[in-house]
């Protein structure tokens, strides 16, 4: 075996271990621990599971190509309930009110634009003020969250639409309609970050941006196209959440930015840039998601769940950081 | 393009970019609503800064020292849940400083994984801040925290009474503000946490203790998140689990509206003050004037990136990025 294969496949391969471990100590402390007696390792639960990751799961991808191209998004959240707003409220203006359950197309194609908008937003000033994407995220993190408010001021907006919940709800081949979403963003933005120009760009950028200048690569725009497609999967995300749960309060999403990017970093991915891979990030996703199950499931509180992965978020990162250390000694000699 | 001109009225803006909107502001304001400058107004506006800015000063230093804390907020529940519930079983007088004690404990630790062992700031502090929001969970069992005689004790003092006309919160804010701008702008202590942030590797070859200034930077934020706790717990004598989420982009904000770069080595201890009164008093004169709480989230948006703007733009000499 050549020197540092070893730490590199630990390193790729080291999220789907821990999902591994994580299903086989749940199945067996389940045994013991759990109230209910119905089998951790259920289809049904795996099933839910892969709904209920795919919220965070969706935006999460999205940050994946925003930090691999050495940026980051802090504005996700307000961007995912503004959709949100968007998407249930335009549902009801009298301009749409003839057109049935034709207003539902208008409706999701107008949540997602402003999705792109925000994310475009975000990548214009990055792009032209050179000041950091993380200042510029969270000042809009605060800016659009104000927007959030100023919609609909405190009050809840609500509008169920039984035609788009039943699509919501639906299963096709056993997989809930979150899921595939989910499953479908994860192979496109695959697809882009490994077979086209814009994700080998966007990976350049990431490692070096002064070689990337250098290589005649336009830096600006691709990171634009990158914060638009994280806008535009943060209120996807957002479209099919709220197309089956009718109701989105001002304050939603808040938090969603740590715990989409808890979520990237577990799957592997470098805050630093050039590095990082969406299908290590989907088993991030679904490793937190394994976890707030299972400690459900043993019967621990859920207030442990926090406490649990903060602390294997900081493993996770010395780890790592041993394993780099290993192989750059090993290149030394 | 044209060069930026740092000797012209453009340079003074970049420059003292932040004081000028400062002014303007107030005049605004002013002009808007007479009351916005009368002297409880003013008092109240930095009555309830207080709990923010204590905490942006320890954040201060952090930023200064190249690094990032993102786990003040978490840790200012922790802090606030901790000497409600010691304050009914042990009293007052120990209360206090058991909640010092493990507060610095959690600032101990986060130094020791930034410092020591070189881990990365955001990451390390975006788990401490899951972690101990779960801490405070645990803690108090997901219950509210309440003190049981809220009228006999003495402990209300630290963020209900005044003294000498002035409220505690306010003397608090102005003392450990002093304490730190001393500290940071007139010790060596200060000017090695300048170097490291400026740059590291010539602090290290400088003989520069490295790990030890991050380690005592976090030290420095645990303890002025343990003194916002402080007054938080005494204002409300009750409070629920999440009293200070959020806060840690908030205080983040107030830091960078004063000028520190995020990418360390500049701030000053009175520029974080002018940041965080800023903050304080564009959302008192929104609301004077008659505007919702939460237009202050825009104006706070584009204030932000306009300074930090002015700012990168003076440090480069053009306005505009030199990004292709």
């Amino acid at each position: 075996m050549e020197p540092g294969t070893l730490s590199t496949f630990l390193k790729r391969g080291a999220i789907w271990g821990f999902i591994v471990v994580e299903l086989l100590f749940f199945s067996i402390a389940g045994e013991y621990l759990s109230l209910s007696n119905k089998a951790f390792m259920d289809l049904d639960n795996m099933l839910l599971l892969f709904k209920q990751s795919a919220p965070i799961g969706i935006i999460a991808i999205g940050m994946t190509i925003i930090m691999v191209n050495g940026n980051i998004d802090l504005s996700v959240g307000a961007t995912f309930a503004l959709s949100a707003i968007v998407l249930l409220n335009s549902m009801t203006w009298p301009v749409f009110a003839g057109l049935g359950d034709g207003v539902i197309p208008i409706a999701w194609a107008l949540a997602l634009v402003t999705g792109i908008l925000l994310g475009a937003l975000n990548g214009l000033i990055v792009w032209k003020t050179g000041v950091d994407a993380f200042i510029v995220t969270l000042g809009s993190m605060l800016g659009y969250r104000g927007l959030v408010f100023m919609y609909n001021g405190e009050q809840p907006t609500s509008h169920l639409n039984w035609t788009l919940v039943d699509f919501a709800e639906a299963q096709f081949m056993g997989l809930h309609t979150a899921t595939w979403f989910l499953l479908v963003v994860t192979a496109v933005i695959w697809f882009v970050m490994n077979r086209t120009v814009h994700g080998r760009n966007a990976y350049a950028i990431g490692d070096n941006r002064t070689a990337a200048i250098n290589a005649g690569i336009r830096v600006g725009p691709h990171m634009m196209i990158n914060f638009m497609i994280i806008g535009f999967l943060a209120s996807l995300s957002a479209v099919v959440f709220y197309s089956e749960s009718g109701s989105v309060n001002p304050n939603d999403g808040e938090l969603y930015e740590l715990w989409v990017i808890t979520a990237v970093v577990l799957g592997g991915t470098k805050l630093t840039g050039g590095a990082g891979s969406v299908l290590s990030t989907l088993g991030g996703v679904l490793a937190i998601q394994l976890l707030r199950k299972g400690l459900g499931h043993i019967g621990a509180d859920t207030e442990t769940v926090n406490l649990v992965i903060g602390l294997i978020l900081i493993a996770v990162l010395f780890l790592d950081r041993q394993l780099n250390l290993k192989g750059r000694e090993a290149l030394r000699i | 393009m044209r060069p930026f001109n740092l000797s012209g009225i453009g340079g003074f803006l970049a420059k003292q970019g932040i004081l000028v909107a400062f002014a303007l502001f107030i005049i605004g304001f002013t002009i808007a609503n007479e009351r916005f400058l009368a002297p409880d107004n003013i008092m109240g506006v930095v009555r309830s800064s207080a709990i923010l800015g204590v905490m942006a000063l320890g954040v201060t230093f952090v930023v200064i020292s190249g690094n990032l804390d993102l786990s003040v907020g978490s840790m200012m529940s922790f802090a606030t849940i901790v000497v409600l519930d010691l304050h009914d079983q042990i009293g007052p007088a120990l209360a206090i400083p058991s909640m010092y004690a493990m507060v610095l404990c959690l600032g101990a630790f986060i130094g020791f994984l930034v410092g020591y062992l070189k881990l990365n700031s955001l990451i390390v502090t975006l788990g401490m801040l899951s972690a101990i929001h779960g801490l405070t969970l645990t803690y108090s069992g997901g219950k509210n925290m309440d003190i049981a005689d809220k009228e006999g004790t003495w402990f209300s003092m630290f963020g209900q009474s005044d003294a000498l006309g002035i409220p505690i919160p306010i003397l608090l804010f102005a003392l450990v503000a002093s304490v730190l701008g001393i500290v940071l702008a007139k010790t060596p202590f200060g000017r090695k946490v300048y170097a490291v942030g400026g740059n590291g590797t010539a602090a290290t070859f400088s003989g520069i203790q490295r790990a030890r200034v991050v380690f005592t930077c976090y030290l420095m934020s645990a303890f002025c998140v343990a003194t916002a706790g402080l007054i938080q717990a005494s204002r409300s004598l009750g409070s629920q689990n999440t009293v200070g989420q959020g806060l840690e982009l908030e205080v983040l904000a107030a830091v960078i509206l004063g000028g520190a770069s995020l990418l360390g080595g500049s701030g000053t201890i009175f520029k974080t003050v002018i940041g965080v009164l800023i903050l304080g008093f564009i959302q008192n004169g929104l609301l004077l004037v008659g505007l919702q709480f939460y237009v202050q989230y825009v104006v706070t948006w584009i204030i932000i990136i306009l300074a930090v703007w002015l700012d990168v733009a003076a440090k480069r000499g053009k306005l505009w990025s030199p990004i292709a």
